[in-house]
């Protein structure tokens, strides 16, 4: 007998588009006594033609995963990926349309916190209501009720209704009574992240002793720094499928890369408004990046791109400004190109530019981009300029977890003691 | 290679695939949800589990006043007051069980799209609260016969019927259910029948002899009146703990016919609907 406790077997799952149905009975049959006749269906919306009723969605596309006693396996892939599908699909919420799913042992899955809790019983009794829900039995529970109750800080209030929680107290409770099944397969959905950093560590620690008793958890996060920690196996997934099953590490950044995939190489911008103070001296076609596929750059990378524009006039000294804006869309740094050409009217250019990128920390940057002349007084005059010029991520090595509300986007170099 | 799976999800089931141990296993949970409705109607009540005593003490007054006092149907010479709590206490018992359970999928939707456990579970739960209640109810009826029995001298004959109460319980609870289950799987997709219950059970109780005993309907309408599987019951009900009317014996079997029919497809239903519902409801 093999040690694999989880076989998933081809499994897809569709969903139709659309709503189904009618919705009422009436609805219903009313379409279906139109189908009878010929006719056209009085329900179906006006302009509906592309989206048939029998579009199909497939939220998983033959998935087969096998998982093995005492793996603990992150599960990750952008928004609609199929992530939750697939927990769904474990925890028997709902059935696959095809395929099977193989499990040996009991599962105890979260994919909330706090599933079940009734506000108008106390935290004792929610303990034993949750804990009934995820499959304990009340022998269990009385065992195991005051590692519970310490566990979730909430001593004092243990017999008040969990009405009155504050919603910490609230989410600590729940994820105690789950993190301390004897189930032999867990399944979680984002559940660490609850309540302050002290107790999200705590979690984490009590979900590592788990995976260290030998049982099994599969993890879905967005947080990188806990698969990183808890997982010892990576799995991303991506409209449906399996991309990637191996190494955690593979796995995160395989998942950053994609999540950024999205990211534009080519950008065309012959058809872009203008601002209105612009002289239109030249007029900027197209970028291209060169080289970097996702344009996720890392320490030492630079960004590279291709720019072609016109001039409309000649122009003696033209230079090129990259104004960074951080997320909140506040310009945060600028490059400058002086003086790099001086151009002929009616001639296209094409030139390559690089741009270190180095301080910034990590994080997504979108530039402005203006051409200019400058005249020999120093005035600047802007012939062009277009937003967003180009979109790119820096993914920086930082020696602590950099929070861009507290440190700013730049990341200046590390300090050094001086004698 | 030969392995030992625990649990095998599939696209589709059998027809029949009810697990009846793994609904044992989940008996705490039962008892949880029990405690959880309890507290949960009575918190913050002034008169908490007196409610019980109090919704079927109104219901038979006015029923006393309007279809006794007003009215003037007769009750085959036992007081008003207990025909009318007799009749009663039996068809709250049954439509509680119906009305909770038409709503199972719709309710708990919530619940169900987090957490697996036997979805049988709540329905279940509903039938034994509403136990509760009727055992209370009747609790009070017992006492109000012996007050009119002994404190007033009225003619109240209780018999050897009330060994076959706890089997008319049985069949109004396994009624109600196969009702409200069939119903519950059938509102995962269309809502109407959640308004239909709504109406529908207060129209049925009037074509059950519930505010009128047997003997005062004609005779071409009893028969169409015995094929509600509900008039049976109540009359044998009341005939047990009042004397009043006839046993009907036959119109009864054809009723625990009927029950079990609906229990089979209702179950039926239900297990197709109860693995996929979360995608429709």
């Amino acid at each position: 007998m093999s040690d694999t406790v989880i076989k998933i077997d081809h499994v897809t799952k569709q969903y139709r588009l659309g709503t189904i149905g009618g919705g009422t009975l009436q609805g219903d049959l009313q379409s279906w006594w139109a189908r009878v006749r010929g006719k056209e269906d009085p329900n179906s919306k006006i302009g509906s033609k592309a989206y048939k009723k029998n579009e199909k969605f497939l939220a998983l596309d033959d998935v087969s995963l096998e998982i093995k006693k005492g793996e603990t396996l992150g599960l990750v892939g952008t928004n609609g990926a199929g992530k939750s599908t697939l927990l769904k699909l474990l925890s028997r919420v709902t059935a696959p349309t095809a395929g099977e799913i193989y499990i040996k042992g009991r599962v105890a899955s979260m994919l909330e916190v706090g599933t079940g809790f009734h506000p108008e019983l106390t935290g004792r009794e929610n303990v034993y209501l949750n804990g009934a829900l995820l499959g304990m039995k009340r022998r269990e529970v009385d065992k195991k009720l005051d590692e519970i109750v310490e566990f979730s800080e909430c001593e004092k209030f243990i017999d008040t209704p969990v009405k009155r929680y504050s919603s910490g107290m609230f989410v600590k409770l729940a994820f105690s009574v789950a993190a301390h099944l004897d189930n032999e397969i867990m399944i979680m959905d984002e559940v660490l992240a609850v309540g302050d950093m002290a107790f999200q560590k705590k979690c984490i620690d009590k979900m590592l002793d788990v995976a260290r008793s030998g049982r099994t958890i599969i993890y879905v996060s967005h947080n990188m720094n806990t698969i990183r920690r808890l997982c010892s196996r990576g799995v991303v997934l991506s409209k449906g499928r399996v991309i990637y099953d191996g190494e955690t590490e593979g796995a995160i950044s395989l998942y950053l890369n994609n999540a950024k995939m999205n990211k534009q190489r080519l950008y065309d911008f012959k058809e872009r408004r203008r601002p209105d103070f612009m002289t239109d001296k030249v007029f900027m076609e197209s970028l291209e990046v060169l080289g970097n596929e996702g344009c996720v750059y890392n320490d030492g990378e630079k960004v590279r791109f291709r720019l072609r524009f016109r001039a409309n006039e000649d122009i003696e000294k033209l230079s090129l400004r990259m104004m960074i804006h951080n997320f909140d869309q506040s310009p945060i740094a600028t490059a400058v190109c002086p003086d790099f050409m001086s151009c002929t009217k009616g001639k296209t250019y094409e030139r390559d530019f690089e741009m270190d990128v180095e301080p910034l920390s990590g994080g997504e940057y979108k530039v402005l981009m203006a051409m200019y002349e400058s005249d020999e007084l120093g005035s600047v005059f802007d012939a062009d300029a277009v937003w967003p010029g180009l979109i790119f991520d820096r993914v920086k090595k930082s020696s602590l977890d950099w929070k861009p509300r507290l440190f700013g986007d730049i990341e200046l170099k590390e300090m050094e003691v001086v004698d | 290679m030969k392995e030992e799976w625990t649990t095998v999800i599939k696209p589709k089931t059998g027809w029949l695939d009810i697990n009846l141990k793994e609904i044992l296993e989940y008996r705490d949970l039962i008892r949880m949800f029990l405690k959880r409705n309890f507290t949960s109607a009575y918190k913050q009540t002034i008169l908490g589990p007196i409610w019980f005593l109090i919704t079927p003490l109104m219901t038979s007054s006015m029923f006393t006043v309007v279809f006794g006092q007003i009215a003037k149907i007769s009750t085959d010479g036992v007081p008003q007051f207990l025909f009318y709590m007799a009749g009663n206490t039996a068809w709250s018992y049954f439509s509680s069980c119906l009305t909770a359970t038409a709503s199972t999928f719709t309710s708990n939707a919530y619940l169900f799209g987090k957490v697996y456990f036997p979805r049988l579970i709540s329905p279940i739960t509903t039938v034994i609260y509403s136990l509760l209640s009727f055992c209370i109810q009747l609790c009070l009826m017992l006492i109000l016969m012996v007050y009119f029995t002994f404190g007033r001298g009225e003619a109240v004959h209780p018999n050897a019927w009330i060994l076959t109460v706890p089997l008319m319980v049985l069949n109004m609870a396994l009624l109600g259910l196969g009702i409200g289950i069939i119903i519950s799987s059938l509102t995962t997709k269309y809502r109407d029948l959640s308004v239909l219950v709504g109406f529908g059970v207060q129209l049925w109780m009037y074509a059950t002899p519930i505010v009128y005993p047997l003997s005062q309907v004609p005779d071409f309408l009893r028969k169409i009146i015995m094929l509600n599987p509900m008039a049976p019951i109540v009359n044998n009900f009341r005939y047990a703990f009042l004397g009043c009317g006839q046993p009907e014996i036959k119109w009864w079997c054809m009723s625990a016919a009927f029950t079990a029919v609906v229990v089979f497809f209702g179950i039926i239903l239900f297990s197709r609907i109860e693995k996929t519902f979360m995608d429709t409801v």
